[in-house]
C-alpha cells in the first residue's frame, strides 16, 4: 500500500510574522520557512506505518514556489521514499490544491492519504475535507490514533467532547491532529541520502486544474496589543471588579 | 567529500533545531544533576552526531573541517556538557585511529564509535603531564612471547572515562621525551584497568573526568596505533583538528551570550527605560559581537586551510587562542550585563561563565598556545 503525504512549506513555527505596512498580507521577506508542525505529524504517521510493515512506499507531495524542495527533502530525509513538487508562484487556495492532490492521487492510488489538519499560516482546516469530498472516500479528521488493517482504518479523532472513534474504508484520507505522535529529527545520515532519493517537479497545468483564486484579501492586521492588567486588593475586589466588567 | 549548500544547510538548521527544542530546556537540570539524560544521548546517536568525522565507509557521515565547524557551532549554542557527551567520540576519541589506524583496526572499532554504540576517550594527561605531553610516565613493555604490551601508570582528567569502552592511551615504549611515546587502544574491559570517581569541577556539570589507572594492563600489539614512538606524532595531529572544533563551540557559546545579553537588556528597565539604550551597556555588546565575529571568521578560515590541506599547526594554536579567550571575556561581560541576575544561578549566566573557563585550559592552554604561536612564528621569520 503507498501512502500519499501532502507538505506545505509555511513561516516557521517560531518566527513572530509581521504584517506588511499596507495591509496586504504577511512580510515573508527573508523569514525563516519550515514544514508545517501538523505536516510532520503526517510524514511521521506514515513513517510508522511503513515502519510497522503496513505501507510500502510514502510519496511526499507539495505544492507551492521553487524553495518548497527544501520541504520536500525534509520529508524525503525523514523517511519518506520520492516527491513530487508541483510548483507555482501563486497563491494557492484550499481548493485548488484539494484537486491537484485528487489528480495526484488518481496517478499514484495511494491506499491512505495524510494530511496535516491545517497549515499554520492560513489555518484555513479545509484541504483534507475538501479532498475528501472531491474523491467520494471517506475521511477521519483531527486524528488522536491512527490503527491501520489491511482494507480499513480506525481513527480515533479528536473532539469536543473527548474522542470519537471511527473505521474507514480504504483508500481513505487522514487530517491529523497535535497528539497523533511527536515527529523525529531527520537524523544527519539519512539528510545525506535524501538528495539521492527521486524528486519530481510538475506545474499545476501539468494536471489541467485552474488554480485561480476565488477569494480576494482586504486586509491583514496584527492582532491587537494587550492592554496592562489591574491588581485588586482582594477576592471580593476581584469579584465585585468581574461582574462590573459583565464576566462573572 | 563536500556536501552541497541545500544539504549542510539542511544539516545545520536540524542540528539547530535539536539544540533549541531537547538540548536548552535541559540545561539547568543537567547543570545541578551532573547527568545528561540517557534517552536524550540515545537521540544524539540516533541523530548521527556520534559519527560527525567518521569516515562515511566506516558507518559515519565524514564531515569536513568546515562543515564540522558548522556543527560545533549550532553546538556551542547550548551547555558545552551537552557536545561532551559526543565530542571525545568525534574528536580526540576516535581521530587518532582514524588518522593513524590500519584498514583492520578501523573496521574493528569505527563503525560502533560512529553509532555511539562504544564510547571513546583520549588518555594523554598525568599528574605529572600536562602541559608538557612529551613527558608521560605510563609505561608500555612489551613481552613478545604473549603478543601484548603491559600497561602501568595513572592518567589524570581524562574526559568521558566514566563512560568509555574504548581508551587512546599514551604510553612510554622507549627512551625519554616525546619520540619514546607511543599510543595505544585499550579496551575499557581489560583486566587491570580501573577508573576513578569522577571529579567535582567548576563547571561543565554532566560531563566527567576522571582519573584512569593501568596496573599491569595487558594490551594486544595489534592494539597499537602507528608505529613504536609515533604516539606523540599522532596526539599532536588530533589534538589540532580538537583545537579548531572547540574553537567553533567557542564562537557559538558567544553568539549564545550575545542574544541572552540582548534579549535581557532590551527588557530589563532602569530609570525609565530598557538598559540596552544605555552606551556603556551597548559597548558591552557591540565589542562581544565584533570579538565573536572576527573569531569565527577566523575558525572558518583555518578550517578550510585545513580542508584544502595545508599545514595549520600555527593557525590552530592562534584560533584556539582567539576564540577561548574572545568567549571568556564576552561570558565575563554577560554577567556583567545581567547585572544581580547574572550572579544567581536560575538565570544559566553564571553557569555558562563557569562553563566556559575550561576552554581557556584543556586542549592545550592558552599559555601553550601562544608558545606555538611564538615558536611558528619565529621558525617561519614573521
Amino acid at each position: 500500500m503507498k501512502a500519499l503525504v501532502p507538505v506545505k512549506r509555511v513561516i516557521d513555527y517560531n518566527v513572530k510574522p509581521r504584517v506588511k505596512s499596507d495591509g496586504s498580507g504577511v512580510d515573508l521577506a527573508n523569514v525563516k520557512m519550515s514544514m508545517n508542525p501538523f505536516d510532520e505529524i503526517s510524514v511521521e504517521e506514515a513513517i510508522r506505518l511503513k515502519e510497522a510493515g503496513k505501507i510500502e512506499e510514502i510519496i511526499a507531495v507539495s505544492v507551492g514556489p521553487a524553495k518548497a524542495q527544501e520541504t520536500l527533502r525534509t520529508a524525503l530525509a525523514m523517511g519518506a521514499d520520492r516527491a513530487i513538487l508541483i510548483e507555482t508562484d501563486e497563491t494557492v487556495e484550499p481548493l485548488a490544491v484539494a484537486k491537484l492532490l485528487q489528480k495526484v492521487a488518481e496517478e499514484e492510488q495511494p491506499g491512505l492519504i495524510i494530511l496535516g489538519k491545517q497549515a499554520i499560516d492560513d489555518d484555513a482546516n479545509q484541504t483534507g475535507q475538501m479532498l475528501a469530498a472531491l474523491m467520494d472516500r471517506p475521511q477521519g479528521t483531527f486524528a488522536n490514533t491512527v490503527e491501520l488493517d489491511s482494507d480499513s482504518v480506525t481513527v480515533k479523532r479528536e473532539i469536543d467532547g473527548g474522542l470519537e472513534t471511527v473505521k474507514l474504508q480504504l483508500p481513505a484520507i487522514i487530517t491529523t491532529d497535535l497528539r497523533l505522535n511527536e515527529p523525529r529529527y531527520a537524523s544527519l545520515p539519512n539528510i545525506m541520502k535524501a538528495k539521492k532519493k527521486p524528486l519530481d517537479t510538475k506545474t499545476p497545468a501539468d494536471y489541467g486544474v485552474n488554480i485561480a483564486p476565488r477569494l480576494t484579501t482586504t486586509n491583514v492586521s496584527e492582532p491587537p496589543v494587550r492592554q496592562a492588567g489591574e491588581k485588586v486588593e482582594d477576592v471580593d475586589a476581584l469579584v465585585t471588579k468581574l461582574k462590573a466588567l459583565g464576566i462573572a | 567529500m563536500p556536501l552541497d549548500k541545500d544539504t549542510y544547510d539542511q544539516l545545520i538548521e536540524t542540528v539547530s533545531r535539536f539544540v533549541t527544542e531537547r538540548l536548552r530546556p535541559l540545561e539547568g537540570q543537567v547543570g545541578d544533576k551532573d547527568e545528561i539524560p540517557q534517552d536524550v544521548i540515545d537521540e544524539m546517536k540516533e541523530l548521527g552526531l556520534f559519527g560527525l568525522t567518521i569516515p562515511e565507509e566506516y558507518g559515519g557521515i565524514g564531515l569536513t573541517m568546515a562543515e564540522e565547524i558548522g556543527v560545533a557551532i549550532a553546538m556551542g549554542h547550548t551547555s558545552p556538557a551537552m557536545r561532551s557527551s559526543f565530542g571525545t567520540n568525534i574528536g580526540i576519541g576516535s581521530q587518532g585511529l582514524v588518522m593513524a589506524g590500519t584498514d583492520e583496526q578501523k573496521q574493528k572499532w569505527l563503525p560502533r564509535i560512529a553509532s555511539g554504540e562504544l564510547i571513546t576517550s583520549f588518555a594523554l594527561t598525568e599528574p605529572d603531564a600536562g602541559s608538557d605531553a612529551g613527558s608521560v610516565k605510563t609505561r608500555a613493555t612489551l613481552d613478545e612471547a604473549k603478543g601484548v604490551y603491559r600497561l602501568n601508570g595513572s592518567k589524570r582528567y581524562i574526559t568521558n572515562a566514566d563512560k568509555a569502552d574504548l581508551f587512546t592511551v599514551m604510553a612510554r615504549t622507549g627512551g625519554e621525551g616525546a619520540h619514546g611515546v607511543s599510543s595505544f587502544l585499550v579496551p575499557r574491559d581489560l583486566p587491570g584497568l580501573s577508573v576513578g570517581a569522577h571529579e567535582k569541577k567548576m563547571g561543565q556539570q554532566g560531563a566527567h573526568v576522571c582519573d584512569v589507572n593501568f596496573d599491569d594492563v595487558e594490551v594486544p600489539v595489534e592494539n597499537r596505533l602507528g608505529a613504536e614512538g609515533e604516539g606523540f606524532k599522532v596526539a599532536m595531529r588530533v589534538l589540532d583538528r580538537g583545537r579548531l572544533h572547540i574553537s567553533g563551540v567557542c564562537v557559538g557559546a558567544a553568539e549564545r551570550l550575545i542574544e541572552d545579553m540582548v534579549g535581557y537588556a532590551s527588557e530589563r528597565q532602569q530609570f525609565g527605560k530598557p538598559i540596552s539604550s544605555f552606551q556603556m551597556i551597548q559597548a558591552q555588546i557591540a565589542d562581544s559581537k565584533a570579538e565573536c565575529m572576527a573569531a569565527r571568521a577566523l575558525v572558518e578560515q583555518t578550517a578550510r586551510k585545513r580542508d584544502a590541506g595545508e599545514s595549520i599547526t600555527l593557525d590552530c594554536a592562534a584560533t584556539k587562542l582567539i576564540a577561548s579567550e574572545m568567549v571568556g571575556r564576552v561570558a565575563d561581560r554577560a554577567v556583567q550585563v545581567y547585572g544581580g541576575a547574572g550572579y544567581i544561578a536560575d538565570y544559566g549566566i553564571e553557569r555558562f561563565y563557569r562553563d566556559v573557563r575550561l576552554f581557556r585550559i584543556y586542549e592545550g592552554t592558552s599559555e601553550i598556545q601562544r608558545s606555538i604561536i611564538a615558536r611558528e612564528t619565529l621558525k617561519t621569520g614573521g
